[in-house]
């Protein structure tokens, strides 16, 4: 197992965890072909077919980075060579509105990474795969839960020096 | 309705390729524990027909209503565990796939712990997905029985041969005037010699008068619509400037002709041919074309000479493109190849150096009917050379370039050079990295040679240059190399170079796959299903590829892989229907509320906007389930088949089992009524 | 008197907007006035805590919740008021989904009071005075209630049986709902009370397909009175907003701001926002993509206006990646990686 807090930490013992959204027709292939190869990359991500990316619906990520995800990589086919024309259009344009409201809310834009790979490229998913679990590695864990459950509603009183008056 | 499903977990050793990473054994007890598992075992070979009645008869005994594998990739063999679901009485569709091969043992080979994590991650993931799959029947349409082959190469011809001698019909789409593709430019054939244009003509001959074939040359297709056993092609056939039905191929015309051009195309650039012409004399059809970009009618108005002496009143100016929509069953796509540029290797003094040929003009130039009526000379078309070398692997096994190899370039080299001294008295020189001579007879080819005192260097030519060192060299070209078999550098002067130029995809390669919906590499070769088991099909389903156009290779493979592809087609219009996966998008019309952010999203026009109703509605003929529409509908309303919200949704809470936080709440929603 | 169901009216973090709304269902008041024992309304009637505490458990027969949960008090009252109430219902955006008041978690606490008490351009406060929950005086101690770090919803603290979206709900939902009471008929724990498609169903406006390629302001253009907001580039939040209120905002050429929260079945209305609007941008480079986008300024205000406490998102992030206390947002607007072309 790779020691991750050589990057940041708070991994402690653990590793980042990715949730990736691969298209079945390219980027799916792409990691199957890495497969065949035997390229290794980290085992970090946790991937999830899906027929285009295209599909990908922003409430996936949200809810993959809520569950405890530390990032969501969406992988398609290249601009121009998408399976259904252009899904992966429309999944950029998603990703980059999604990335801008999630960085309003504190969650680093890279997090959130968006990248290509057609099906006879086995070596860029296994690059993508690995700059990306650097990536995260440096930033930390996410722990979302952690963040929202923080708001117990017994915080502690502010602090005495604000106590001039009541 | 999930909480009581009965979920059976196979976990595959598949031999070592997973177990001698993953514990196997470990995952599988260890997925008992998983909610609405009932049923967890690991067997050696899933796959094998034991594996499939293992899983047959948990259904029928054990009540399984959801069936998980965890093998290798879903593109390998979700068809074969969806069969023993279907044949144990389960739904296909309630089958789920965990690929713990190819994304998990493959790739974390050297952390074996880290690889049984993630392959608890991706089971857990796949079981919580099949908890939310819901059961579907296939779309069955019939399949139209008439097939459209595009390219009139070998490939494409065998193709449309094999299919129209079933007795069913083929429109067969050819770019240039006439059908032959590069064979046709062709003299002799490897290994046996044989005459290329005397075992190709018999074959276009057919191809053109075949009852069942129609041909269309000079046209190209358009626009592609549909889906398997149901494309809408749209063909453009562009204008001859002939009437076909009054030409009667004579030759009048191009005999009359005052333009005369360089030809490019079936020459190879070597020879000319005029404005009005027909490829060459065996042409299928036998009618000629206008080229209006040379003629000089075209050009200024004047001239139609070819008008006044056509004795048929053929000649038509003012022909215009044909549109043709059509609709075929399965499509063929053999389109060929581009022969790589030799100017992009500027050291071989391609272009530059006169007598620095390309691999196909010297075709051309052995060519009985070609331009110097099949003598090799040197370009001053007088000259006859007293040593040629033949430069092998040009464009190709190259990074800077293309790094494959291009496999018919060592064959094609022998040949040239028996044809040399079949021909001349030369000397040749063979430069060479590796000789590639596998199929049948191939190497007793390369012994013929051998004997025949061709010489032989094993090194990569590094330069062709005019710049003469030593007398001998004065007025020779030189080809320098470095002799890897006596490790020196060599310089040999020669009157002529033959470049072995290797094969490329076409120009449009990415193009034509993005316009059929097939898959492309990154070089341009049209990407199969599978490499070994699946060469002849696409992941468009009703797509078939032949010949180079799916990646270099000779003639007798592609005449192999024509009439594979043809036996494709043949045994689905046997078949007589088509099953769809029923992978669809669907709108609840009674919940949309029609706001039109759907109507621009799909590329296929499925989507209509009902004006009365003020309603979207998908056709499910045209929805090919990417998913898009499902997406981004904001009020949610659009369903997606298969891919369901909740099914992904409780994917992603599977797969995150180790890391969520306890006692979240499940987010999947069940509809309540309004009040 | 005591043989009639109680009714109770309870006012947490809100704007007392909810209790005015309930008087717009006119003379139906007159029959609920009748058929209801109206025991609780701190704003109208008196009637104390204590009197409360000391009914039976599930003795009120109905209670109207409304506001969100931020203070210690609030958390009290809701789970005092769940105790004994039969059914309880979120009355209202802020109970249903945070509202206004949910956009509090866009902040911590401490950001919040240094902005109100100290740094807003508007307050004068030299020695930097922030209010205490807890201050020892010579008579003793004095306490405020607690005052939480992130705003909750309703149910995120205790069960409730219904919903009533709105801010504030509209009359004929109010009415439905005690009309159900009232008959007995009651929906399923859980209804949302309010229609199942979203405002475009009840917007009069003509839509067409939509392409956007510039987001405007409203005071950047005057939009045609009968075509879709949207279509003219004017943020609307209708497409993915449950309908129920009669298009207000648009019928007045004013975006649906989103107020009934998001379409039956949907998780998390900003995320279908997004989806929606992100798939029409009329751009297929990364640089086009972009520059629509930077017309959209704050779209995490624009999607989250009223159900950030209730979305997956909940809250801004209280710790930065380094650790370091989430100070201030991520500064720099996100873009994407040119390379992305091809």
């Amino acid at each position: 197992m790779v020691d991750y807090k050589q990057y940041h930490p708070a991994w402690g013992d653990r590793s980042p965890v990715i949730i990736g959204f691969l298209c079945n027709w390219c980027s799916y292939r792409a990691a199957d072909l890495a497969g065949t190869s035997r390229f290794g990359y980290p085992a970090t991500l946790r991937d999830i077919r899906i027929m285009c990316t295209g599909r990908l619906d922003p409430t996936f990520v949200i809810k993959a980075l809520r569950e405890g995800a530390d990032g969501v990589l969406v992988m398609g086919c290249h601009p121009g060579q998408c399976h259904y024309e252009e899904g992966n259009f429309k999944a950029m344009r998603r990703v980059a509105l999604l990335r801008r409201t999630l960085s309003q809310l504190g969650v680093h834009p890279d997090r959130v990474q968006l990248g290509w790979a057609s099906a006879a490229q086995g070596i860029i998913f296994t690059e993508t795969v690995k700059e990306m679990t650097e990536k995260i590695a440096k930033l930390g864990p996410l722990k979302w839960h952690d963040n929202n459950h923080d708001a117990s509603p017994h915080l502690p009183p502010l602090p005495e020096k604000e106590a001039t008056h009541g | 309705m999930s909480e009581e499903e009965k979920i059976g977990v196979y976990i595959c050793h598949c031999g070592h390729n997973i177990a001698g990473t993953v514990d196997v054994e470990g995952v599988a007890e260890w997925a008992k524990s998983l909610p609405n598992v009932t049923v967890s075992k690991d067997y050696k070979f899933m796959c094998s027909s034991l594996g499939q009645e293992l899983i047959e008869e948990d259904i029928a005994e054990q009540g399984l209503s959801r069936v998980v594998v965890a093998a290798c990739s879903p593109h390998m063999h979700e068809p074969t565990f969806r069969g023993a679901c279907s044949r144990a009485g389960l739904n296909p569709y309630l089958f789920e796939m965990a690929n713990i091969r190819e994304h998990a043992s493959w790739v974390h080979q050297d952390d074996g712990e880290a690889a049984t994590e993630k392959a608890k991650s991706i089971v857990s993931g796949a079981v919580s997905r099949a908890r939310e799959l819901e059961p579907l029947e296939p779309f069955r349409a019939p399949i139209d029985e008439t097939t459209l082959v595009v390219g009139g190469g070998i490939a494409g011809i065998n193709t449309a041969l094999e299919i129209a001698n079933a007795g069913y019909k083929v429109i067969l789409v050819e770019r240039e005037p006439s059908i032959g593709g590069h064979m046709a430019q062709f003299d002799k054939t490897f290994p046996t010699l044989d005459c290329s244009a005397c075992i190709l003509t018999p074959k276009m001959f057919d191809v053109g008068n075949h009852p069942n074939i129609e041909l269309m040359t000079y046209s190209e297709v358009e626009q592609v619509d549909g889906y398997v056993g149901n494309f809408t092609v749209r063909i453009r056939k562009k204008a001859r400037m002939i009437d076909v039905d009054l030409c009667t191929g004579c030759g009048d015309c191009w005999e009359r002709c005052p333009a005369k051009v360089v030809d490019t195309v079936y020459e190879a650039g070597l020879g000319y041919r005029t404005a009005v012409y027909r490829p060459f004399p065996q042409a299928v059809p036998k009618y000629p074309v206008i080229d209006t970009e040379s003629c000089i009618y075209f050009k200024n108005g004047r001239c139609r000479a070819c008008e006044k002496f056509c004795p048929t009143d053929a000649i038509k100016f003012d022909q215009e493109d044909e549109i043709i929509v059509t609709s075929v069953g399965n499509i063929v796509l053999a389109t060929g190849y581009d022969l790589f540029d030799s100017r992009r290797l500027p050291q071989y003094g391609y272009g530059r150096l006169a007598n620095v040929f390309t691999s196909l003009e010297f075709e051309r130039m052995t060519n009985a009917s070609g331009p110097t009526d099949g003598k090799v000379l040197l370009r001053d078309g007088v000259t006859e050379p007293k040593s040629v070398a033949i430069l092998h692997c040009i464009g190709s096994r190259d990074k800077n370039t293309n790094d494959y190899c291009s496999a018919i370039c060592c064959m094609a080299a022998l040949k040239f050079a028996h044809l040399v001294k079949e021909k001349t008295d030369a000397e040749v020189y063979n430069f060479y990295i590796d000789m590639r001579t596998a199929p049948k007879d191939y190497e007793t080819f390369y012994n013929r040679l051998m004997q025949e005192g061709t010489h032989f260097i094993r090194g990569r030519a590094a330069e062709v240059t005019d710049a003469a060192r030593k007398p001998e060299e004065v007025g020779k070209l030189i080809v320098q190399a470095e002799d890897t078999l006596i490790g020196k550098q060599r310089r040999i002067p020669v009157d002529m170079v033959i470049l072995m130029a290797g094969m490329q995809p076409r120009h449009d390669s990415q193009e034509v796959s993005h316009r059929f919906g097939i898959g492309c590499s990154d070089a341009g070769f049209f990407n199969e299903s599978h490499p070994k088991l699946d060469p002849i099909a696409t992941m468009n389903a009703g797509i078939f590829i032949a010949g180079v156009c799916q990646g270099p290779k000779d003639i007798p493979a592609s005449v192999s892989q024509g009439a594979a592809a043809a036996s494709r087609v043949l045994s689905l219009i046997g078949k007589g229907e088509v099953e769809i996966e029923p992978v669809r998008a669907h709108i609840d019309e009674d919940r949309c509320s029609g706001c039109r952010i759907c109507n621009n999203l799909c590329p296929y026009n499925a989507i209509d906007f009902l004006e009365d109703l003020a309603v979207s509605r998908v056709n499910p003929a045209l929805c090919k389930g990417c998913g898009t529409c499902v997406a981004a509908c904001p009020s949610q309303v659009i369903d997606g088949q298969h891919y369901t919200f909740n099914s992904i949704m409780s994917q992603i809470e599977g797969l995150l089992w180790d890391v969520r936080p306890n006692g979240e709440e499940k987010v999947t929603f069940q509809k309540t009524e309004p009040v | 008197m005591g043989d009639k169901p109680k009714l109770a009216i309870y006012w947490a973090s809100s704007c007392g907007g909810c209790e005015i709304a309930i008087l717009a269902i006119h003379e139906k008041i007159l029959d609920v006035a009748d058929y209801f024992d109206f025991i609780f309304c701190p704003c109208i009637l008196d009637f104390k805590r204590s009197d409360i505490e000391a009914l039976e458990d599930g003795e009120i027969a109905v209670t109207l919740f409304n506001g969100a949960i931020r203070t210690d008090e609030n958390l009290e009252m809701a789970e005092l008021l769940r105790r004994k109430s039969q059914v309880l219902v979120a009355f209202g955006s802020c109970a249903t989904e945070g509202c206004a008041p949910g956009l509090a978690n866009f902040n911590d606490r401490e950001q919040m009071m240094n902005f109100i008490y100290k740094d807003a351009p508007t307050v004068v406060n030299p020695e930097g005075i922030i209010p205490l929950e807890a201050i020892q005086v010579a008579e003793g101690e004095l306490e405020l209630p607690g005052f939480w770090n992130t705003v909750k919803t309703l149910d995120q603290v205790v069960p409730v049986e219904y919903y009533l979206p709105g801010c504030p709900p509209e009359a004929k939902w109010i009415e439905a709902l005690v009309e159900a009471v009232m008959a007995g008929e009651l929906p399923p724990p859980g209804t949302v009370v309010g229609m199942d498609v979203t405002v475009c169903d009840e917007c009069p406006r003509e839509r067409e397909e939509k392409k956007i390629s510039h987001f405007y302001r409203p005071y950047e253009i005057i939009p045609d009175p009968d075509k879709c907001l949207l279509d003219q580039g004017l943020f609307c939040a209708g497409i993915a907003t449950r309908a129920g209120c009669g298009a207000l905002c648009p019928s007045v050429n004013m975006g649906c701001r989103g107020c009934y929260g998001p379409n039956e079945g949907v998780i998390d209305g900003g995320a279908k926002l997004i989806s929606a609007l992100a798939s029409v941008l009329d751009a297929n480079s990364p640089e086009e993509i972009d520059k629509i986008l930077d017309t959209l300024p704050d779209p995490a205000g624009y999607f989250y206006r009223f159900g950030l406490a209730h979305s997956m998102l909940h809250r801004t992030r209280l710790e930065m990646e380094n650790g370091q206390k989430m100070a201030a947002q991520i500064k720099e607007t996100p873009r994407l990686d040119p390379k992305l072309k091809d």
